[in-house]
């Protein structure tokens, strides 16, 4: 019988960070285990003990070159707690703006450049091409659109927050800077065309959905809980509300939780072959309060969205399949996105359109009125939690950060469990199986520098393993 | 007061035998870097930045704190002064914790200002990482130690323009730091004012108003010129002095 080996495959490639696969062969060289490492870690919640409050939006913004302003937001919004104070209506929308406008390119990042590659050329394309290069070759002017609604967000961060990357704009109590009405006028003139995109978008995706419909019944669908935040009435939240928990059939299983309260149901646990941390919902235990975040969830959690053209969307995404299993699917998180997309452009438009987004009281100020405080807001990945205690002169004292990949983190590893049994038979791996898996992976547009509080991309390798731990052979690109 | 002349980079110049080689310099519009003088202050020559070389003698010397003689050659800016004025800038960023990104100072930094003159791409020493305290205990004001590149400014304008003397040093080489008062929490020094000089001289991030986020506090010095002028004419202008 020949003995238990281990496939491990790193770095996994076009995802934001460094991580690696490994998959538990038994001693049939059947899969056994399947396993998703982060290997990086940063240690943002050490360093920043004995820095300042109002310094934490600009340092905490650091994490992530992808999604600094969700970091931005979170972190003025626990200051805004420690503060106790409100802000001005212009500040919060202005504030919304930014949020919608990083979902924006986050998003397109995520279709476009990441993940378009496997749908567009398909999961067995020569690995040499299949990036957005090779994309470039065949398909020059959807690249062309998607690099542009990606220019988009940016552009409104940069106008909003004066740099495209790590604006430390929002700060406890506001923002620093109004928009004005040139500015405005502007952005508006942009949303025709981000709109046209969006709309190309979905029409390629649907080609896809049909192209791959065989293969995306096995695209890691197992059944976990979906986490979002939704408005007071249930409709898709981004910047406040509440948190809603649906599970696998649709049930909602906890509604109206004050996100600021999250560490009482939201566990961490932690395992010596990850630095990325295993969130969970405590009352259902490790495995069972298995969850995810992001678009997938969040539309699986809302009643609707307020935006016409996005909700027409996400009911047709309801209607592909009559009972819940769409939405535990993680390949429509694709799907998912376009729809938030164009959620957000409908959103900023209805946002740059109202007269107060142009008002001058954007910042209030306090002191320090309460020791610790949570700012909670959706980045494109899902839920981005901040917690800070401070001493009464505003000390950082303690930093709690729970991030929306780390919150995939489970899902993440059953998605690759089940591509790694579907895929992989006889003890080998092959190009396609290997890049199938990476693309489940793919699906939750995992962010690992942020997750581990890291920066750098990631290259692919992949190593089998026997049972005692000797790599029996590797292949990296 | 006799007027004395002499060679500066090889033009002849002439000052008053009380005023310092940094003084004429400016003058005559040489510029010579410095951080630790500030106009208004005594010198004391701490950051070294202003060093000149004069001819016939192998010792460096500050410019803030030498006075000319008759028939002197000094040189302000050669290749030796420019290579020893990088290597102090060096020094200062290993020694301390300058985290110019989210620092709130950024691009209004004296620090900063210094190393982008002296074309600072790379620090060739090991960072030290000290290990070092914020004192964020005051009302207002903030003093994060991280920052602090020991150039006395605050002493010397706690002391010689406020009166109020409550910062000093403690400790020696790479353990000294500003203190106040006995060495005890900003805020509980029972001498200071609280009228803020001292976060305005201050030419980094280490002192700053509390609530200040990163790269937004901007520091206006120009109050420092009126304050001296009044005392000594009692007219509320601000002598500026010549080459300035």
């Amino acid at each position: 019988m020949e003995p238990q080996r281990t496939i491990t495959i790193e770095p996994v490639t076009r995802i934001e960070g460094h991580a690696k696969i490994t998959i538990h062969l038994d001693a049939d060289g059947q899969v056994n285990d399947a396993r998703f490492h982060v290997t990086e870690f940063r240690g943002f919640e050490k360093f920043c003990e004995g820095r300042l409050l109002w310094e934490m939006p600009g340092i905490t913004s650091r994490i992530c070159g992808i999604c600094p302003a969700s970091h931005l937001i979170a972190s003025a919004k626990a200051g805004d707690a420690i503060l106790a104070i409100g802000i001005p209506e212009t500040a919060e929308k202005l504030r919304r703006l930014l949020t919608l406008a990083q979902w924006t390119q986050s998003h397109a990042l995520s279709f476009f450049h990441l993940s378009s590659p496997d749908l567009l050329l398909g999961f067995d394309a020569d690995p040499a091409t299949r990036n957005v290069f090779g994309l470039m070759a065949e398909h020059k002017d959807v690249i062309r659109r998607g690099i542009r609604l990606r220019k988009f967000g940016q552009e409104i961060i940069e106008t909003l927050g004066g740099r495209r990357i790590h604006t430390p704009w929002a700060v406890p109590g506001g923002v620093r800077e109004s928009l004005g009405a040139g500015d405005r006028d502007r952005l508006l003139a942009w949303i025709p065309e981000a709109m046209e995109t969006t709309t190309i978008a979905l029409g390629i995706l649907e080609g896809v959905h049909a192209k791959f419909a065989h293969e995306i019944p096995n695209f890691g669908s197992t059944p976990s809980l979906s986490v979002g935040l939704v408005s007071e009435d249930g409709g898709l939240e981004y910047y406040s509300g509440s948190l809603r928990m649906r599970d696998s059939n649709g049930n909602t299983i906890a509604d109206q939780l004050d996100p600021t309260d999250y560490s009482e149901y939201l566990g961490e646990r932690s395992t010596e072959w990850s630095y990325l941390k295993f969130p969970y919902y405590k009352p259902l235990g490790h495995d069972g309060g298995t969850y995810r975040v992001g678009p997938l969830a969040r539309l699986s959690v809302c009643d609707y969205i307020e935006t016409p053209l996005a909700e027409a969307e996400r009911q047709k995404l309801r209607a592909l399949s009559a009972d819940w299993d769409v939405m535990g699917n993680p390949f429509y998180y694709h799907y998912a996105r376009l729809i938030e997309i164009l959620f957000a452009i409908e959103k900023i438009e209805m946002l740059l359109s109202d007269s107060d987004i142009l008002g001058e009281d954007i910042r209030s100020k306090a002191m320090i009125n309460r020791q610790q405080g949570v700012g909670v807001c959706e980045a494109p990945r899902g839920p981005l939690f901040h917690h800070y205690h401070v001493d009464e002169d505003g000390v950082i004292q303690q930093v709690n950060m729970l991030i929306a990949t780390a919150q995939n983190n489970q899902a993440m590893n059953a998605t690759v469990r089940q591509l790694a049994s579907h895929y992989v038979h006889g003890g080998s791996i092959t190009e396609g199986a290997l890049n199938r898996i990476e693309a489940g992976i793919r699906c939750y547009d995992p962010c690992l520098s942020c997750s581990t509080h890291a920066i750098g991309k990631m290259p692919l390798q992949v190593q089998l393993i026997d049972s005692a731990g000797r790599v029996l052979g590797e292949r990296s690109r | 007061m006799p007027i004395l002349t002499f060679a500066m980079n090889g033009h002849q110049v002439s000052g008053h035998d009380d005023e310092t080689l940094l003084q004429i310099a400016r003058q005559h519009g040489i510029h010579i870097p410095t951080l630790c003088h500030l106009d208004g202050l005594s010198d004391i020559g701490a950051c070294r930045l202003c060093l000149v070389e004069i001819e016939g003698q192998d010792k460096l010397v500050a410019a803030c704190v030498t006075k000319p003689q008759e028939g002197m050659s000094v040189h302000t800016d050669t290749e030796r002064l420019q290579r020893y004025r990088r290597t102090i800038v060096e020094l200062l960023a290993s020694e301390g914790n300058h985290q110019c990104a989210v620092c709130v100072v950024n691009e209004h930094c004296q620090l900063q200002d210094l190393a982008y003159a002296v074309e600072l791409q790379y620090v060739r020493f090991p960072y030290l990482y000290p290990k070092r305290t914020l004192d964020a205990t005051h009302k207002d004001f903030v003093m994060d130690r991280n920052r602090c590149v020991l150039c006395s400014r605050c002493i010397r304008v706690c002391h010689e323009v406020e009166g109020a003397h409550t910062w000093d040093t403690a400790g020696r080489s790479f353990h000294c730091t500003i203190m106040a008062d006995m060495d005890q929490p900003w805020g509980t020094a029972a001498s200071c004012t609280s009228c803020g000089k001292c976060v305005w001289v201050c030419p980094t991030g280490a002192l700053f108003e509390k609530g200040q986020t990163v790269a937004e506090m901007e520091k206006h010095r120009d109050f420092l010129k009126y304050i001296v002028t009044a005392r000594r004419t009692g007219e509320w202008i601000a002598e500026e002095e010549e080459g300035e």
